[in-house]
């Protein structure tokens, strides 16, 4: 039996590279060890040894393709005594076919892709339609298809040139241009003195950005994910947060966190936790989680020139996300206000950060049976803007909270509540939550998709709403 | 050093820059390993200050061309030797497979130890196996040490229905309690102050037991570092706490950790502890000082820092290239050599080893672990996923299944 050579993964995000090079032929034999090709992603570049011995059959994709995705088939190894005869893939890649771009229409139905995870059906079922009808730019402004990952980048090099006080520090921020690649070519630019690579010590560095802060500059602190964060919150809460106050106003702390929050994709439970209802939790700090990338960078923005700390929560699954961005000098977005990203008149659906597609999803499904869902995207969690959120409910007369976390304590039960005091009289049913199963994430495949809340869980927690 | 880009105008902060980066050609002949001091073997109950040439100079034993040097060798028998070849020949097999595999998709991620096997092999064979160890990411090699079979490391990796931690945990994060293998945590640094609590532990039970933690260098600027040093020094913890630098901690390399200090070793002075700093590519040297530090926890003398330098072969992780940020070429212009070349060239000068058996050994061990393989990959792989029992999700959050997990159990009908 021939063994098929796949493109190798480089990271579990990984989805497509290039086949920089051949550095074998096909008759050659090879031993384990051998060098096979080169290939080659926007991270990386890495050579594919051979695991067995055999001998090259049939090179399925030519040298030089590009966004082979991982997975493919790209050599056919024969192993002893083996004729070419054996071969079951007749189709040869050439780099042209690869090469040739995705419909847009087709990367929205994917949407991030996790391999190995098993969602429901109804996660695949439409295109999402994203049409935000509350526009913060002015009419006729170009848009720049912006990956997530890009637009937070952009919004942190903008305040670095627009203020020298601005400054980033963290864990391979530097060098390695972040762990998630989001602090591309800031070195190169602002040089070491303002990108910073810091020591492993979340408690020191994010002590460090304190003391700075209160020293006069606006440091961005980076943590390589919230999770790593968890020993450096005495300073977040006891000190950032409440300095200002304790201090009778007299000492101040503008300050960013930052960093990516919540599930990403099979990293288990000690790096894939919602930390949204901990930080929305404590006064003195602002709490943001953008969903797309135009309110990543808008958001980001005015986060850095805030002159309160603010805890920025992004999302790991949304960095390689391409999206519109405003093409404007300076796009701000206010803190502090939701976005209804969809009018709808049966059910309102709260959600913020990655939640916030599958509640458009949702809507989608819904609207095929009839229901017509509002969505709205809370895009800061502190201050919550509930009167956007009880306006939508005095018209609906029902709500979802879907969140990514656990449910107890969470975003969802605190939007439940404000609800339930300033529009009781408006509900026709109890306010339903969607969230995440009660069990710290596990890893494999087939549980991480079974805990974490779906557009199916949204879509049946919406009829429940309706009764129907 | 060449100068490094500050396009700043107001700063005057110093931030520190390694030897050699891309484009640099690595040399190390400012390195003369015949004019390093290399300390004797004290008393393992000496005074803590005592070991102040221990713990800035260089412990050694074996010379790179495989001849024994000084007080520190430990004169183990040849068959002791063999195994220890054996030990570390396996997981650097093992290593490459998975790394392989990683790269078919197979699995999601995984770390090799390429370089350090020494640390790991040694150390398992030089403390008892009732010993708890607190490792870091690289010490594979005491689970083979100690005989975990490779097929359930393979399972664990691969999250297949095999995996006897039914699929809560990341791959390489292994948790094996019956081989005194603490569960590997994701965040850095906690082990280091658990392992003095364990310690502590053992001490107030009066089991005579000895912990082991391991910390890279990168993690020594955690927090938990320092509270262990003080906590293993107030109360005599009976601990190992081993600092593994490598050089590199992904692309920080180990002057952001280390700042001014002269080896990561003499922070344990600081706290009146034992330290030695250790070849940790010189498996007699690395035996040899666990062995002393064991001995001094077992004997009332409290707790021992030991550095073990050596150097990260190849990257942090799969989703690693170092080719970034390291100097092509650094690996092998290395002044310490290989571990294994290194042990494998002492048995054959020692006339009880040869390069045919050497060949033979590998071929064998590759054949046990391309089996080892193919039976965990007959469980299932993260290309052809085999699923976990879905309701084992709601097992072990809490010792007793409260009455609203049930539920959620229940509703999804499992």
């Amino acid at each position: 039996m021939s063994i098929d050579i796949q493109m190798p993964a480089l990271s579990p995000t990984m989805e497509e590279g290039t086949l920089t090079k051949w550095l074998v032929k096909e008759g050659d034999a090879v031993k384990s060890g051998d060098m096979l090709a080169e290939i080659e992603t926007d991270k990386a570049t890495m050579e594919v040894e051979a695991i067995d011995e055999g001998v090259v059959g049939k090179i399925l994709v030519a040298e030089g393709a590009q966004n082979v995705a991982v997975g493919t088939v790209i050599l056919q190894l024969l192993e002893d005594g083996e004729g070419v005869d054996v071969l079951s893939v007749p189709k040869v890649i050439s780099s042209e076919a690869v090469t040739a771009p995705i419909e847009p229409a087709q990367q929205d139905e994917k949407g991030p892709r996790i391999r190995g995870d098993e969602r429901s059906v109804l996660d695949t079922v439409a295109p999402v339609q994203s049409t935000p009808i509350e526009i913060d730019v002015p009419p006729g402004t170009a848009m720049v298809e912006t990956s997530v990952r890009d637009a937070l980048r952009d919004a942190m090099a903008e305040e670095m040139r627009r203020d020298e006080r601005v400054f980033i520090m963290g864990e391979e921020v530097a060098e390695y241009q972040g762990a998630y690649k989001v602090t591309r070519e800031l070195l190169q630019e602002f040089g070491a003195k303002r990108v910073i690579d810091t020591p492993i010590t979340e408690h020191g560095f994010a002590g460090i950005g304190v003391g700075a802060a209160m020293g006069g500059l606006r440091p961005i602190v980076e943590f390589m994910t919230w999770n790593f964060a968890m020993q450096a919150i005495d300073h977040i809460i006891n000190s950032a947060a409440k300095t200002l106050y304790m201090s009778g106003g007299q000492m101040r702390c503008p300050i960013v966190f930052r960093g990516p929050n919540g599930a990403a994709s099979r990293v288990g439970a000690q790096h894939s936790h919602d930390y949204s209802s901990w930080y929305a939790n404590v006064p003195g700090l602002k709490v943001v989680a953008p969903y797309d990338a135009a309110d990543a960078k808008g958001l980001l923005k005015s986060a850095i020139r805030d002159p309160n700390p603010i805890v920025f929560l992004e999302h790991e699954m949304m960095y390689g996300e391409i999206m519109d961005v405003p093409d404007m000098d300076d796009y701000l977005v206010p803190i502090g206000k939701c976005l209804v990203r969809r009018v709808g008149s049966d059910v309102t659906i709260t959600a913020h950060s990655r939640m916030v597609g599958r509640a458009l999803e949702a809507a989608d499904i819904l609207a095929g049976e009839g229901i017509s869902a509002e969505v709205i995207d809370l895009r800061t969690i502190r201050p919550l803007d509930s009167d956007t959120i009880i306006k939508s409910v005095k018209k609906t007369n029902r709500i979802v909270c879907a969140e990514e976390g656990w449910g107890q304590s969470g975003i969802g039960a605190e939007i439940a509540a404000r609800v339930m005091e300033q529009a009781f009289d408006y509900l026709d049913a109890p306010p339903a939550r969607v969230f995440q199963k009660d069990v710290p994430l596990p890893y494999a495949g087939n549980l991480e998709a079974l805990s974490l809340p779906n557009a199916g869980d949204v879509v049946a927690a919406s009829k429940g709403v309706c009764y129907v | 050093m060449t100068s490094r880009k500050n396009t700043s105008n107001l700063s005057n902060l110093y931030v520190p820059e390694p030897e050699f980066r891309p484009g640099d050609l690595p040399d190390y002949s400012n390195i003369n390993l015949n004019k390093e001091k290399w300390p004797d073997r004290p008393d393992p109950l000496v005074d803590a200050y005592e070991t102040e040439p221990h713990a800035t100079g260089l412990v050694r034993a074996l010379k790179l061309n495989g001849e024994t040097y000084g007080q520190w060798d430990p004169k183990l028998s040849p068959d002791t030797l063999r195994q220890a070849l054996r030990h570390m020949l396996l997981t650097r097999v093992v290593d490459k497979r998975m790394f392989a595999m990683q790269r078919q998709g197979k699995l999601s991620f995984y770390m090799k130890s390429i370089g350090e096997e020494a640390i790991a092999v040694a150390t398992a064979m030089a403390l008892e196996d009732t010993d708890m160890v607190f490792p870091s990411y690289r010490q594979q090699g005491i689970l083979m040490t100690r005989g975990w079979p490779v097929v359930d490391l393979m399972n664990q990796c691969l999250s297949n229905k095999a995996d006897k931690l039914q699929g809560k945990a990341i791959p390489i994060c292994y948790s094996v309690r019956d081989k005194g293998f603490y569960s590997i945590s994701g965040n850095l640094g906690t082990q280091m102050i658990q392992a003095v609590g364990w310690a502590m532990a053992c001490a107030y039970k009066g089991t005579n037991e000895v912990a082991s933690a391991f910390t890279g260098e990168g993690a020594t600027a955690e927090g938990d570092f320092h509270y262990a040093l003080n906590f293993a020094s107030t109360y005599r913890a009976p601990v190992i706490i081993n600092v593994v630098n490598n050089q590199w901690a992904i692309s920080t390399f180990q002057g952001i950790a280390a700042g001014q200090s002269r080896s990561f070793a003499s922070r344990g002075l600081g706290f009146g502890l034992a330290s030695l700093r250790v070849d940790g590519n010189d498996f007699l040297a690395v035996y040899a000082a666990v062995k002393w530090a064991s001995e001094r926890a077992r004997n009332g003398g409290g707790a021992t820092v030991i550095e073990h330098f050596t150097y990260r072969q190849e990257g942090h992780s799969t989703s690693d290239d170092p080719s970034a940020y390291r100097a092509k070429g650094e690996a092998e212009a290395w002044p310490f050599g290989d571990p294994i070349d290194r042990l494998k060239e002492h048995l054959i000068k020692l006339g009880e080893w040869d390069q045919e058996q050497q060949d033979a050994l590998i071929v064998e061990l590759k054949a046990h672990v391309r089996e080892s393989y193919k039976k965990a990959e007959a469980m299932g792989t993260l290309a052809s996923p085999t699923e976990i029992n879905p309701a084992t999700m709601f097992e072990q959050v809490f010792e007793e299944m409260p009455t609203h997990l049930r539920r959620q159990r229940q509703e999804l009908g499992i």
